[in-house]
């Protein structure tokens, strides 16, 4: 017996509901599973080695073969590191996505092109801006030191930072520019009273991706920050950071020194964790005056 | 009636790109009484407003020839500077748009553009125009909150105290009940009515009972040619050109 056509039309689409869903849930289980899983061991691996010495000293025996001390230095410097290329890759960033957004025709040439370049440096890898970081160190005749490694990572960051941002100031609806205009304001108090007001929670978004881009970003400053086991005490000194520390720390054959890398690996996840819950706080109290 | 113009517009043409949008417009708009531009939707009625306190400009492929005098100076004229020529204008667009800030400042963002920095004129300023707009009575225990909490009708009378505390000359609406509700609707027009014994008003509307019940003057657009202006009740008792004629019964919409 057949079913009457609507009869049949209507199973179809119930079955193509149940199938999506299942596939829709699979993939959340999977993605999911993979987060825990690399959670899970680097705090399984990491916890005999994980003590408060590992987050209040620095390292003793050195930094490739210590067995003994913690990673405190590296701890420092790559807070001091990420927050000054956040920084200062902000400074550049901001200024730049509302110069194409606001001082511009819509579509103009010059934002697309804009925007292409940001693409394109998205895509280079930190090996290259570490690289690239290095000639510009040696021409400048600069030693491997904070400074450098801030300046290489504010590159690594700034396509990220400024796509990221771009993309929620285009969102800004026209009429709200007017508004704005029509009061007699000028582009730059648009943008900066209103714009930036109105954006705020996506330009802290964007903050806190490059910011965790940075952060854990190893090939970037193999180069140009350097390492060392003292404390990061001025910008022209080399810096430690925990990247570098895990990277050096899983390269020696002892496995109780490998051991401290996923010790150094569990840190490094739970200041990004802590970090961004900080930012999720700011972010949510910062979409209260948000038009929508 | 006797006019006299507070902006007059002296052979205006508007191209988007290649199309003409408004055609060799030319009028003087009265001071301090409501004229209003009606016509039929995309007939040019918003472009005309717009084209007023130069919020064309910036969008792309505009061109514009001709002149708009407001109290005799030339507003494209390269030496006027555009801010000036808009803080002479409040604006209320069709949906109220307020700011991403809250009521208080969303009232003081213009006077604080100007110059206004003392708290206490500031609370002043914010408080009279809210009472001239009537959301004084309203909003006065939650100035502090998010402007966006209001509902539509009062975002729309929130953004007329937010125009008028820049103390502009002129008030342009470009459709500005056209979001509302019926009440609140009545409270704008009402509140236009009473502003115009100190304000030019202009107002678009393609609401015909509305411009009615306000129009002092009336200016028709069709498809982007000015066929005719006058006193309201002279257009509406007795329209000369049968394209008006045809809008006012109803024929073309």
């Amino acid at each position: 017996m057949t079913l009457p056509l609507t009869k049949r039309r209507s199973i179809h689409r119930k079955v193509e509901e149940g199938v999506f869903r299942v596939l829709m849930v699979a993939s959340m289980v999977i993605v999911v599973g993979c987060l825990v899983l690399i959670v899970g061991t680097i705090i399984w691996k990491g916890l005999p080695a994980l003590s408060l010495s590992m987050i209040t000293q620095t390292p003793k025996g050195g930094y490739y073969l210590g067995r003994e001390g913690g990673i405190l230095n590296a701890i420092m410097g790559s807070l001091y590191l990420a927050s000054g290329a956040t920084l200062l890759a902000l400074m550049f960033s901001l200024p730049v996505v509302l110069f194409i957004n606001l001082y511009n025709k819509k579509n103009s040439r010059l934002a697309e092109w804009t925007r292409f370049s940001f693409d394109v440096l998205w895509g280079i890898p930190s090996i290259v801006y570490g690289a690239f970081g290095f000639i510009v160190m040696i021409f400048l005749g600069l030693r491997a030191s904070l400074l450098a490694g801030i300046f290489t990572v504010a590159l690594l960051e700034f396509p990220i930072m400024s796509r990221a941002m771009d993309e929620v100031i285009r969102l800004v609806p026209r009429s709200l520019l007017d508004a704005s205009y029509s009061l007699g304001a000028t582009r730059l108090e648009t943008a900066l009273k209103v714009v930036v007001r109105q954006c705020l929670p996506g330009i802290l978004t964007a903050v806190l991706i490059a910011f965790g881009r940075g952060i854990g970003d190893a090939a970037s400053v193999l180069f140009t920050a350097g390492f060392t086991d003292r404390l990061p005490t001025s910008l022209f000194q080399p810096a430690a950071t925990l990247p570098l520390a895990i990277f050096f720390q899983l390269g020696t054959p002892f496995p109780e020194v490998q051991e401290r890398a996923y010790a150094s690996a569990a840190v490094l996840t739970v200041m990004i964790l802590l970090i961004s819950l900080l930012a999720r706080g700011l972010i949510k109290k910062s979409t209260k005056h948000i038009i929508k | 009636m006797k006019i006299r113009p507070h902006i007059s517009i002296k052979n205006l043409s508007v191209y988007f790109d290649q199309q003409r949008v408004l055609k060799d417009i030319t009028i003087d708009i009265p001071d301090r009484k409501i004229t209003v531009i009606i016509g039929p939707s995309g007939c040019g009625k918003t472009t005309l407003l717009k084209s007023l306190n130069r919020l064309l400009d910036p969008l792309d492929g505009v061109k514009i020839s001709g002149k708009i005098l407001v109290d005799g100076e030339d507003i494209y004229d390269p030496k006027t500077e555009v801010t000036h020529i808009r803080k002479k204008m409040g604006l209320l667009s069709q949906r109220p748009q307020a700011l991403p800030m809250s009521i208080y400042d969303n009232v003081a963002y213009g006077p604080r553009i100007h110059g206004h920095k003392d708290k206490k004129k500031l609370d002043k300023i914010v408080a009279d125009h809210l009472k001239l707009a009537g959301l004084w009575d309203e909003v006065k225990d939650r100035l502090g909150e998010p402007a966006s909490r209001l509902s539509v009708g009062q975002q729309q009378r929130l953004c007329l105290a937010r125009g008028l505390a820049v103390e502009p000359e002129i008030i342009l609406g470009d459709e500005p009940t056209s979001a509302l509700d019926p009440q609140s609707s009545q409270n704008v027009e009402r509140r236009l009515t009473e502003l115009k014994k100190d304000y030019t008003v202009v107002v678009v509307t393609h609401i015909l009972r509305q411009a009615k019940r306000i129009a002092d003057y009336i200016a028709f657009l069709y498809l982007g040619e000015l066929i005719e202006h006058g006193p309201a009740e002279e257009i509406f008792a007795n329209p000369s050109d049968p394209r008006t004629r045809a809008y006012l019964t109803g024929e073309i919409s």
